[in-house]
């Protein structure tokens, strides 16, 4: 079983990895974890998306949370924030979308349009 | 919602949305009393008295504050559907106690479900938040706290990947087997 004394070593390889990351690429993704986002499955999405940025080994995205932005029925909603690109967000999101939206978007730097709010504004 | 964590995680949101440093959220198991307490715990600032009136009640709350009152308000209803209660008490500038208690044997009784997705979720919600969680089961218990881990990562951000991930393991693990009857 797992012990806190393990951490140590996750500490000692996080370290390296952390001193070997050259550029910040300020590349950041939100979750809407208020009430309704997680009534409507927002904790599973955050988990997808730590999950598949750590298969990746993507240690230079933030991952966050935003509150309510009053729009419910579009909940789950995942926000993708690239520098020098606008914020693109998308709506309804589960767990599925949520590794692509890391693999297309994230990595490959295409959003994925159908799954936008601008699609249904 | 179809889970006991996710309530947590709701009314845990909202103790970081009251600014809260420290968040303790507690689990009593007790079978011999077929009783289960959970307590979430904060000192963030607290509500208004008139506000705390309102919190409970789904069809007062309006819009605005709806933020705050939908989940508690559930929470509330679910724990006398189980044969319990909930109440939350709340004073301005020290913090928030919210305490639900439930029948074990209640056929309306909910799953606890995943509680290390709701502790890692919260430590992305905020990093600099110290959360305590302790479960107890019988005369089982296992405490997790983020003031101890932050001490052994010394240095190392509690919400780097590999050390959220290492986190929810081992929570998992220690968990099923304070459960395991
Ligand atoms: S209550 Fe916040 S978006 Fe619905």
């Amino acid at each position: 079983m797992k012990s806190i004394e393990e951490l140590e070593k996750i500490r000692r390889e996080t370290l390296e990895k952390v001193n070997l990351r050259k550029d910040r690429n300020g590349i950041r993704i939100t979750v809407g974890m208020a009430t309704c986002g997680i009534a409507a499955g927002a904790r599973p999405v955050m988990m997808a998306i730590l999950d598949e940025l750590g298969k990746r080994n993507i240690t230079d995205v933030v991952v966050a949370e935003t509150g309510c932005i009053g729009m419910c029925k579009y909940e789950p909603m995942v926000d993708v924030y690239i520098p020098g690109q606008e914020k693109v967000t998308y709506i309804k999101v589960d767990e599925n979308k949520a590794r692509q939206i890391v693999a297309e978007h994230v990595v490959n730097g295409h959003p994925i349009k159908e799954w936008t709010i601008s699609n249904v504004e | 919602m179809k889970e006991l964590s996710l309530y947590i995680l709701d009314i845990a949101q909202n103790s970081l949305k009251a600014g809260a440093k420290n968040i303790k959220i507690e689990l009593d198991i007790d079978h011999s009393k077929d009783l289960l307490t959970v307590i979430v715990d904060d000192d963030g600032c607290g509500m208004e008295k008139e506000f705390l009136q309102k919190v409970f009640d789904p069809f007062t709350t309006t819009r605005k504050e709806r933020k705050v009152g939908l989940g508690l308000s559930f929470f509330k209803e679910l724990a006398q559907q189980c044969g319990g209660d909930a109440k939350i008490e709340s004073k301005k500038g020290i913090g928030t106690h919210v305490e639900g208690t439930f029948k074990i044997s209640s056929v309306d009784l909910i799953p606890i479900g995943d509680i290390p997705s709701t502790i890692i979720s919260l430590i992305i919600s905020d990093s600099e938040v110290e959360i305590l969680f302790v479960i107890k089961v019988d005369e089982k218990i296992f405490k997790f706290d983020t003031v101890e881990i932050k001490k052994v990562l010394d240095g190392v951000k509690i919400s780097e990947p590999s050390v959220l991930k290492w986190l929810r393991e081992y929570l998992t693990e220690n968990l099923k087997c304070v459960m395991e009857v």
